[in-house]
Parts: C-alpha cells; structure tokens; sequence
C-alpha cells in the first residue's frame, strides 16, 4: 500500500491523442483486459435492463388482480427478464468480464490464444442483444425465455424469430469464448504453470468452456429449427404436421441443463479464489475441488430430463434422470465442504468480497438443496411451474452467480482500475444484497408450496402477504445493486490508490501492477510454487500485526 | 506464486521481426506454440460442428424410430446416382486438400496452388450437383419432371409429388398409401398431405424431407464457408505468404474441408440409402 500514484503505462493508457483515436482504440481493441471492460459495460447495462423488466413484473404482483398490465403485457415483461438475464447476463457475465481480464493474467500469458476471436465474440453479444431488444421494442415475446414448441412455433404472435436470431447469435459469443479459454489454458501456461498450479478459478473456467462448447451449438441447432418451422410453416416440433413438441424440450434442455453450469462453475471459481485469500489460507482439497468441477461439467450433460418429469418421457427415463441429478449434488457438496473447512482456523476477514462469498455458501446450499426436492420425481411433480421452481434457481442463479460476480468484481477491482472502491460502502451494499434477496425470494419457496403457479400475473388472495413480501424484497435488492454501481465508479475518481497486491493475495495477476501493461508482465514469469501457498504461519502473523486499519 | 522471472523474453512493444517471421503473432513465445493453438483451436470448433449437426441427428434417430417404414419409403424419391457422384466429388475434394497440405509442408507452391484449384472445382461442382437435386424437387412442386423443363416451361402435367416441406407438401399415394382410399389422393392434393396413413399425424413423410432440406441446406451453407477459406487460401499461397515452417492456415483449413466431407458421409447413407 506504499504506493501513491497509478502506473504511467498501463492497458487503460492510450498513446494517440485525439477522440476518434481514443474510441477507435477501445472499440477495435485486441487487448482482453479491454474486451473485458467493454463487457463488463454492456452486460451490466443488460443486468439493469433486465432488473427494469423484474421490477414490472413485482410491481404488478403486488396486489392479486391484474390491474397495472394485461396477461399480454405480463408475459412479455417476465419473457424479456428471463432472455435477458439468461442469455445476455448470466451465461456471459463471470466468463467474459472476469474470466476474459483474469485468465491470461493468473496462466501469465499475454493474452488469449485468439485475441481477434476474443473481440469478435463481443461484437457478436452486442449484435444479439440488438436483435433481443428490437423484439422488445417491436411489441416483445410472449413464449417465456424457455422458447416451448409448438407455442413458439406456430401459435405466438409475437416477435419469436428476433429473439430466436439474438439468442442464436449470442450462442456464437460464447463459443468463441469458450474455445478461447480451453486452447489458451492448454497452450498459454506460463513456464511452470502446470495444471495443479493452476488457481481454481482456471479450472472453473475450463470447465465450463467443455461445456459452452459442447452444449451451445446444439441449442443453436434447436432455435434454428424454430425458426425454421415458424418462417416456412413446416413442422418438426408441431405435433399437428407429425413433429414431436417433446424432442423440441429434449434439444433444449440439453444446451439449457448444462447451461445453468455455465452460469454457475465460473462462480464456484470466483468463490475458492475469495475464500483463500481472505482466510490466508491454503485452500482445502484443491484437487477436489478441481476435479469437482469437472465432474459437475460432465454429470450436467446427463440430467436434462428432470426439467421434463411433467412432459410424456418415460417413467424409467425419469427415474434414471433423477437418480443422476442426485449425483451431482456429490461434487457440489465437495466444494462447500472443502470451502468451509478452509475457513477452518483461518484468518478471516471481512471485506467485501469475503461478504459476498460467506453468503454465496448460504443461499448455494439453500438453492442446491432444494434443487435435491425438485430432483425427486414425486416433490418435483407436486411443485412443477410453481414458485418454489422460481425461488429454487433464483437462489442458484442469483444468490449464486450474482453474488459470486459482485464479490470478484469487487475482489479484483483494484486490479482492474488500479483503485480501492469504498470499503464501508462496500460492506453495507452487500449486508443489503443478502438481506434484500432472501426477502425477496424466501417467501416464494412457501408461495410455491402453497401452490402459487410461475407466470401468473393474478393469483388467490391468500397468497398476496407473501407476493408483497417478496416485492418489497426486491425493492431492497435493487438498493443493493444501485449503491456499488454509485461507489464504484465514484472509486474511479477518488478512490486510493490500491498498489500491485492489496490483498496480499498469492497468484499472478497481482504481481503485475494495478492496473496491469498492455502485455500483462514486463517479464515473462516462472512459475514454482502452488496455487494459494500462504505461508502457514500466516494467520497468526497477521493476527499478531494487526492493527486498527490495517489493510487485512 | 512466481518466485522468478525470466528477463529474456523482451516486451512485445519493444521486439520487432528479427528473431522470427512476420506471422509469429506478438502473444506467443514460439511458432510451435502458434501451432499448436491454432489447431488445438480448429479441433475445438470442430467439435462445436459435430455437435451442431448432433442436433439434427438426434431429430433423425427419433424419426426414423418413429416411423420406419416412412423413412425407407421416402428415400427412393431422393436422386441417389447424383447423390453418390456427390459422395465421389467430396471423396476426391479430400485427397487434394490433403495434398494440398503435403505441398504445403514440403514448400511446393506450384502443387499447392494446383491443389488449392481442383479443391474449388470439386467443391463447386458439389453445389452445383446439389443445386441441380433441389431445383429438381421444386419443378416437381410446380408440375414440370425436370428442372430444364421447368426453365423452359415445357410439358406442364398435374402436381403428383411434391416433396418440398410446406402447404404444398404431397407425397405420392401409390407408396406412401397403402390401402388408403382412392379418394384419399385427391384430398391430399386439396391439404397438402399424403393422405392419413396415420390418424392425427398429418404427415410423417414431411418430417423427412425437412430433415433432408435442413441437414443438406445447413451442409451447403458449411460448403459455401469451406470454398471461401479455400480461395483465401489460393489467394494467400499465390501470394507466397505459406513456407514449410509456416503453413498452419492450410493445415487447419484442410480440417474443415475434412469436416465437411465427414458430415456428408454421414448424410448420404442416411438419407438416400436407408430404403
């Protein structure tokens, strides 16, 4: 923390002076810590049009008849929060904001193998987003963000082949980052980065690029066909011209299964790498957790079917879909147990990126084990397209993913801006995060139970203490997400100067300045050591120099 | 982590050309490494292919499974002898892109490029065959036998066979019919379906020519793609860019042309000889 000016030439530092320079430098950059700024913009700009369209959809739940929109109207405001946050938020978020500017730092590579790719992937999600939201403006989809034939196909009038196109596109956005992480992963490494050094935040990420590469393309197939059916009237998935609406489920779920790790295994990365820092600790298990998330990527090709218990598949092929699902609560386990016992006589504390991480461990077991309800044929045929499904994969996806991206955005920000973000602020806007989600989403879990089904905009009388419960939740959520957005870009400005290694963190993004080189390292590094080796004696050493405001 | 640094890689600003050639991009240390992203890169993206076409496939099993005496009748209104000078067409296109590398490695441009030529022949010839087969379904929606007589406007008869997927889909009732009731003929024509051999499905038959429009279509599209790079091939290797230290854009672009090739060896007994 000696440090009291920023860097003179740093990735953020432009040459050429003039405007048009400056713009053109962003905008045909090659540089993944760029990329990675330019995503980190859209994508939360996607994230705030995707909050607007939850906070219709709340607002109108708060009294039980339908008097703020019609049913149309309703539809078409949760479709455009779930193709939003879906496939423009949470597919994309930790992998091309975080991965894109951290993968070639922590490997100590100057870059991703295919920086053209890596830039063209981010034209491609913009190119996406356009064609989503110009269905949005023409009038909006009514299919909900799951597409179902032969709803989509032939009967919703609605802007379907636009949404389709963006969904279809942005699938292309994130192959190529996908394929970008595995060959710059496996050909990148720095000397002597070998795979069981890699940070677990690299195994994550190489886990969910198997599966954006294996799974996208063939949702991609799948909208295609959609598409297709709905320009030229022919049927594959109308049951009416002899097409099975079931395999339209079955194509779709097999991208959208594993997709949901996609979402989730880039958080899981984030989480091992804020564990260990802020307890100064070794990391529990790192093979485990490594091969965990290699098994999550592999069992979460198998379990497509327990979305389609309700749908006319099999009863054996039920079964076995459940049984399997179950397994893969065995490596999800893994990781929070090893994550816990590293706390375990560490020395933790509590910043806010550790705040953040302490809740992802709640609301993931939260979310995880209701996911095990849900994955038993006879609880899940019960609560089917109730809200206890929408509270379930809120708590994964947002108390999941969410609060891994806003802990690791704030984790690595002095990497990223080479400045500290207001600590204070930090800690009070994540305590509202927690607090804000469990109250938007825990009374779902009952309303669910009670029957509550997903995707009604009017509902029971009985129901509506827990509908304004859960509104005003999400009142307090979107104060959660609104404060970091203020202190973080105000930290632009004032923040302190944050230094090469503010949380004296093992792993080689921090030691590069803050903010890194163009090239990321002066010097290529040679890598000897493990991932997370803090000395052993760390702990006691920092408990016995600590004092009123130290940094840890 | 790193407890050493090694200062003998220079910054990438600072370095020029001098220790290696223009085409060593400033993020890799070697040419091997290059390489070896490249073509670790093309065989990842090969496998996005596969599994894109998977999805067709997997729409394939289901329906053939579903109904498989539609499957074998609908396969002898394909133009199979066209479809295996395709087959051959493709088959040959391989052995010259994969000669076209091996004159890449051993740095003979003039083979290269003669490669390089009888690669885009082949390939074009391919389209053409296949358009030739579609435009051939399409006169027969509009009542004519042959594309020619179609051009022409010669010898007009009634629609018996339409087998483009759409309103206007009939498949002849003497095979697809059995049993089916005279009368049953001409109200297909009237709803554009092959009489109701099954109840509520309207018909089946549909289901395999779309397979066959979309998985041939989306094939053609892959071909267009695969001439393209080959051109930009052509044209680099004309322009001697390609050295046998560095020929990687001819190796990973004769992967895709192989990948081509795969997908249509699978196609083509898949749906021209499963009768």
């Amino acid at each position: 923390m000696a440090t009291t000016a920023l860097p003179q030439s740093t990735y953020l530092h432009d040459d050429t002076p003039g405007l048009w320079a400056w713009i053109k430098s962003w905008l045909f950059t090659v540089d993944h810590k760029r990329i990675a700024i330019l995503y980190l913009l859209s994508i939360n700009f996607f994230f705030l049009l995707g909050g607007l369209a939850a906070t219709v959809v709340r607002i109108e739940l708060v009294t039980p008849q339908g008097d703020l929109m019609s049913s149309d109207v309703y539809n078409r405001a949760f479709t455009l929060h779930g193709v939003i946050m879906v496939f423009f938020f949470l597919i994309p978020v930790i992998p091309s904001v975080l991965g894109n500017f951290l993968v070639p730092l922590m490997i100590g590579a100057r870059d991703l193998a295919f920086p053209r790719i890596n830039l063209l992937s981010w034209y491609l999600y913009m190119f996406g987003g356009i064609f989503a939201l110009s269905a949005a403006v023409l009038g909006g989809v009514d299919t909900g963000w799951t597409f179902y034939t032969p709803f989509s196909s032939t009967y919703s009038n609605s802007n379907v082949i636009l949404t389709i196109a963006g969904a279809f596109i942005m699938g292309f956005s994130s192959i190529a980052t996908g394929l970008n992480f595995i060959v710059t992963i496996h050909k990148m490494r720095a000397p002597g980065m070998t795979w069981f050094r890699l940070p677990l935040f690299i195994w994550s990420h190489y886990a969910t690029s198997l599966i954006i590469v294996l799974a996208t393309p063939v949702v991609g197939i799948t909208l295609l066909l959609v598409a297709i059916e709905r320009i030229w009237g022919v049927g594959i998935f109308d049951p009416a011209l002899g097409g099975d609406p079931v395999l339209f489920q079955h194509l779709f779920w097999f991208y959208s299964h594993p997709a949901v790790y996609i979402m989730i295994l880039p958080g899981f990365g984030v989480i091992s790498e804020l564990i260990a820092t802020f307890s100064r600790k070794r990391i529990f298990g790192y093979e485990f957790i490594a091969f965990s998330s290699m098994a999550i990527a592999i069992l979460g090709f198998l379990v497509w079917g327990h979305h389609m218990f309700v749908s006319s598949q099999s009863v054996y092929a039920s079964l076995i879909f459940s049984f399997i699902t179950m397994l893969v609560a065995i490596p999800s386990a893994i990781k929070v147990f090893n994550w816990t016992a590293t706390l375990y006589k560490g020395s933790i504390s509590y910043r806010t990126p550790m705040l953040y991480a302490l809740g992802f461990i709640g609301l993931f077991v939260i979310g995880g084990l209701t996911g095990i309800f849900l994955g038993v044929v006879a609880v899940d045929i019960h609560v089917t397209d109730t809200y206890f499904v929408v509270a379930h994969f809120h708590y994964v996806m947002v108390g999941g993913t969410i609060m891994a991206y806003l802990g690791g955005l704030h984790y690595w920000w002095p990497k990223m801006t080479g400045r500290m973000y207001n600590e204070v602020w930090g800690g009070i806007s994540a305590l509202i995060v927690f607090v804000g989600f469990n109250m938007t989403f825990f009374p779902q879990f009952v309303l669910g139970y009670l029957g509550m089904p997903r995707r009604y905009h009017v509902y029971p009388e009985e129901f509506q203490i827990l509908h304004v419960l859960s509104t005003a939740g999400a009142s307090i959520l979107a104060i959660g997400f609104i404060i970091p957005i203020i202190y973080l870009m105000g930290s632009l400005i004032a923040g302190k100067p944050a230094g090469d290694n503010p949380w004296d963190a093992t792993g080689l993004e921090w030691q590069t300045s803050s903010p890194p080189p163009t090239h990321n390292f002066h010097e290529t590094p040679i890598v000897t050591t493990e991932a997370y080796a803090y000395p052993p004696e760390a702990a006691e050493l920092d408990a016995r120099s600590w004092r009123p405001g130290s940094p840890l | 982590m790193a407890t050493t640094t090694r200062p003998a890689v220079p910054t990438a600003q600072a370095h020029g050309h001098a220790h290696h050639g223009p085409e060593l991009r400033h993020h890799f240390e070697t040419a091997r490494q290059q390489k070896e992203a490249a073509t670790l890169g093309m065989w990842a993206f090969l496998v996005t292919e596969v599994m894109l076409f998977g999805g067709i496939f997997m729409a394939y099993i289901l329906y053939r499974w579903a109904f498989p005496d539609v499957w074998a009748e609908s396969a002898h209104h394909l133009n199979t002898p066209l479809g295996t000078v395709n087959t051959v067409v493709l088959l040959v296109s391989s052995l010259t892109v994969a000669l076209a590398v091996h004159a890449a490695e051993s740095g003979n441009r003039r083979t290269l490029l003669t490669m390089l030529g009888i690669t885009l022949l082949l390939g074009f010839a391919f389209l053409g065959i296949k358009a030739y087969e579609y435009s051939e379904k399409f006169s027969h929606c509009n009542g004519y036998s042959t594309p020619l007589n179609w051009v022409t406007g010669t010898d007009q008869h009634a629609v018996d066979e339409c087998l483009v997927p759409g309103r206007a889909f009939i498949f002849p009732v003497e095979h697809g019919a059995e049993g089916a009731p005279a009368g049953a003929a001409a109200e297909g024509v009237a709803h554009g379906e092959a009489a109701a051999v099954q109840p509520g499905l309207k018909s089946p038959y549909q289901l395999f020519y779309f397979l066959y429009f979309v998985a041939t279509g989306l094939h053609a599209v892959h071909m267009i793609i695969g001439i393209t790079i080959v051109s930009i091939l052509a044209f680099l290797s004309w322009r001697g860019l390609f050295t046998p230290s560095y020929f990687t854009p001819v190796e990973i672009g004769g992967l895709y042309w192989h990948l081509i090739d795969i997908v249509w060896v699978f196609l083509f007994p898949l749906f021209y000889l499963v009768h």
